[in-house]
């Protein structure tokens, strides 16, 4: 008992360091640091709860992190398989059955607020990497949201709606939409180096024909 | 990496000091080290408390009366392990590769302390007894707190931040100080961060290791170049951080780069008592890369030299591994269970009957969570496969060729696009992926990924060498 406890005791220390995006973290950090009673069943909730920040950090990986951090056996209790369960539904975009999980363990969620918003965020994150244009019943299963609470979402969020109301259109970025993506860095050269060849440019005209746009794009680049 | 013995570097430069040569180390003084070094790596404990308590100050009334022995201090500090008294005025220059020994000798006492520490079951009673009695020893916070308290006491993350603005010199002159001062404090504490990587890899803290490495610009030579020792070490523990959260690209980029570095410089280190060791880390890394290139094929990233030599040592465990059958499973094992850092776990044993070995649980449990997240990629390798070949596709044809229902795909399609896209430590989405795509409703668009091959440095490179021969060939025709 004495080796789980010091166990425990290092693993939340390095999990508050873990969550960057979640510097409420602290506060659980400090009551169990207090806690003077109890301190088995303590340790349980307070790294449950952290486990469940760690999930509303999605997309960031801090779930994973959480868990190098807990030992085997202590990954075995309930409440943490059932937190691995719906981590794993996250991770491979099976949000139909996250929710319905999540549903029939609200008990566990529901001592962390702003758990359902978080992961509805990670959602249309998700949404917004895949789909320049998805079909309404796609995002209602991703969010967990239907009817008229849906249309004030999709209005909240300033989404375009097609047709019937059938055709969602995301927000443009470089992930649903290429033609935004930022030209690599690689592909522009340093003016000094092009000036290197400056006195060769005829010779280089005479690879332009060989070589055709691709000398052009340098020179353009500049 | 266990230095052989310390190595004294002829190139060493005084710093003028009047009449005090802080690189001349006295015979004596040599000796007592060596033997100092000896003790503390076969734990012979009692004999160090013996040499500091006497030899050492025998040694300093007959030789060093005005000078400290900052040095010494620092390695018997580590002995001590129970507080960091560095005083005052140092002034002694030590070799690089030395003060790197100290730091990586220190990690690998900690680490083979806590292997030792674990394997309960074949510990005789005195020695139980001896560890219960001494429960506070190598405790992690210790060590971490060490390794920290040397990077404060040297200042070294401002001495790094002043020489980007120009006002220091650190990484200029290797972290030897010619101005009248010494680098031992500076670069322990140069080193420590390195340190702190690689102990907190070895627990499982990626992200913690990463946030100790920062103030190291990796894209640079820097100190940490300055020792093979040191470069291998932090780029290996960079690269396998990043491997755990998932940022392969980065990891390609990094595990590249040093491979294609030891290729070329080996040959200058086969005399060297570390060459084992660099050949050995070489190899390890060559797995890691195989299985990033497994989970993120984008070979473009690979120079041809690393990429021809990963070909013969791994490229027929690699196709295999793109499978993702019950075969590709035990390859990721083998590979990872070769190549990762021996993992410890930082808590004191149990000392409850019956007994149990638990050194093997940090392993198994990274192990378990690596295998699960290759688990969680399995149909992406599919996707891959099918996006290679189309523009264009329509959800429905695609989910007939993989053989699953269009919600099924979406899915997947959906995971594909979360597993390609890491979130960098600033909280921005970067994306891994060799083979991307968006999704018009029901119609799926290809996109290949921006090559970063450099073709305008490329061309740059040939117009000078071909106006080069042109000026050669017409010298030719004048004579």
């Amino acid at each position: 008992m004495g080796r789980e406890q010091s166990q425990m005791s290092y693993t939340v220390e390095q999990l508050v360091a873990v969550n960057p995006y979640n510097p409420d973290i602290l506060p659980d950090l400090q009551n169990y640091v207090n806690e003077q009673f109890e301190p088995e069943r303590m340790n349980t909730q307070i790294v449950a709860r952290i486990l469940i920040k760690a999930l509303m950090a999605m997309p960031a990986p801090d779930f994973s992190l959480c868990l190098f951090l807990i030992p085997e056996r202590v990954q075995m209790d309930e409440q943490f398989k059932t937190l691995i369960v719906l981590s794993h539904y996250l991770e491979t975009a099976k949000f139909r059955q996250f929710w319905d999980e999540a549903a029939k363990n609200r008990h566990i969620l529901e001592v962390v607020p702003g758990f359902e918003q978080a992961i509805q965020e990670y959602a249309v994150h998700v949404l917004s990497l895949t789909y320049q244009k998805v079909p309404r019943s796609v995002v209602a299963e991703a969010i967990n949201i239907e009817g008229v609470s849906l249309d004030k979402f999709i209005e909240q969020h300033g989404w375009i709606v097609e047709g019937k109301g059938e055709l969602v259109t995301l927000p443009r970025n470089e992930f649903n939409n290429p033609e935004l993506r930022r030209t690599s860095s690689a592909n522009s050269i340093p003016l000094d180096r092009i000036t290197r060849i400056y006195p060769l440019l005829d010779l280089s005209s005479a690879l332009h024909i060989l070589f055709g746009e691709y000398l052009v794009d340098i020179v353009k680049a500049h | 990496m266990a230095a052989g013995g310390y190595e004294y570097e002829e190139g060493v430069q005084s710093s003028s000091m009047e009449g005090y040569d802080p690189s001349y180390v006295p015979d004596p003084v040599k000796s007592f080290v060596v033997h100092l070094y000896r003790h503390i790596r076969e734990k012979n404990v009692y004999e160090i408390h013996q040499m500091y308590e006497t030899s050492f100050h025998t040694l300093s009334d007959r030789l060093f009366k005005g000078t400290p022995w900052p040095s010494v201090e620092a390695v018997a500090q580590y002995v001590d392990n129970d507080h960091v008294v560095l005083h005052g005025v140092v002034n002694m220059q030590l070799p690089n590769q030395w003060l790197w020994d100290m730091v990586d000798e220190f990690v690998y006492q900690y680490q083979s302390f806590c292997q030792y520490r674990a394997k309960m079951k074949t510990k005789t009673e005195q020695e139980i007894a001896l560890l219960r009695q001494h429960d506070q020893a190598w405790n992690v916070y210790g060590v971490l707190n060490f390794l920290q308290a040397l990077m404060e006491k040297s200042s070294i993350i401002q001495i790094l931040e002043k020489e980007k603005e120009g006002v220091e010199q650190f990484t200029a002159t290797d972290g030897y100080d010619y101005s009248g001062g010494s680098n031992v404090l500076k670069v322990l504490g140069y080193f420590s961060m390195v340190g702190l990587l690689r102990v907190h890899c070895l627990l499982g803290d990626y992200q913690t290791g990463l946030k100790c490495l920062l103030p190291i610009d990796i894209s640079q030579q820097g100190v940490y170049t300055s020792v093979i020792g040191s470069h291998i070490t932090t780029i290996y523990h960079y690269g396998f951080a990043n491997l755990m959260l998932r940022r392969y690209v980065e990891a390609i980029h990094e595990f590249n780069k040093i491979l294609l570095y030891i290729y070329k410089t080996k040959q200058y280190h086969q005399k060297s008592p570390q060459y084992e060791q660099i050949l050995k880390k070489n190899e390890q890394m060559y797995a890691l890369l195989t299985i990033c290139l497994s989970l993120c094929p984008q070979v473009k990233l690979v120079d041809e030299t690393v990429n021809s030599q990963l070909r013969e040592k791994y490229g027929e465990k690699m196709s295999r591994m793109q499978r993702y059958d019950d075969e590709s499973f035990a390859l990721y094992d083998e590979l990872f269970s070769y190549a990762c850092p021996k993992f410890i776990t930082p808590s004191a044993p149990s000392y409850e009957e019956p007994l149990v070995n638990y050194n093997q649980d940090a392993y198994r449990l990274q192990l378990k969570l690596f295998l699960y997240e290759v688990k969680q990629q399995q149909q992406l390798s599919a996707v891959r496969t099918f996006l290679k070949v189309y523009s264009t596709i329509s959800l429905e044809k695609l989910a007939s060729y993989m053989e699953v229902d269009v919600a099924t795909l979406r899915t997947i399609l959906m995971a594909y696009k979360h597993k390609t896209h890491s979130v960098v430590a600033d909280g921005k989405t970067v994306s891994n992926a060799d083979i991307d795509f968006y999704i018009d409703n029901d119609l799926i668009h290809v996109v290949e990924s921006k090559t970063p091959k450099q073709y305008g440095d490329y061309f740059l490179r040939q117009i000078v060498k071909l106006e080069a021969v042109i000026g050669d060939m017409d010298r030719v025709k004048l004579e």
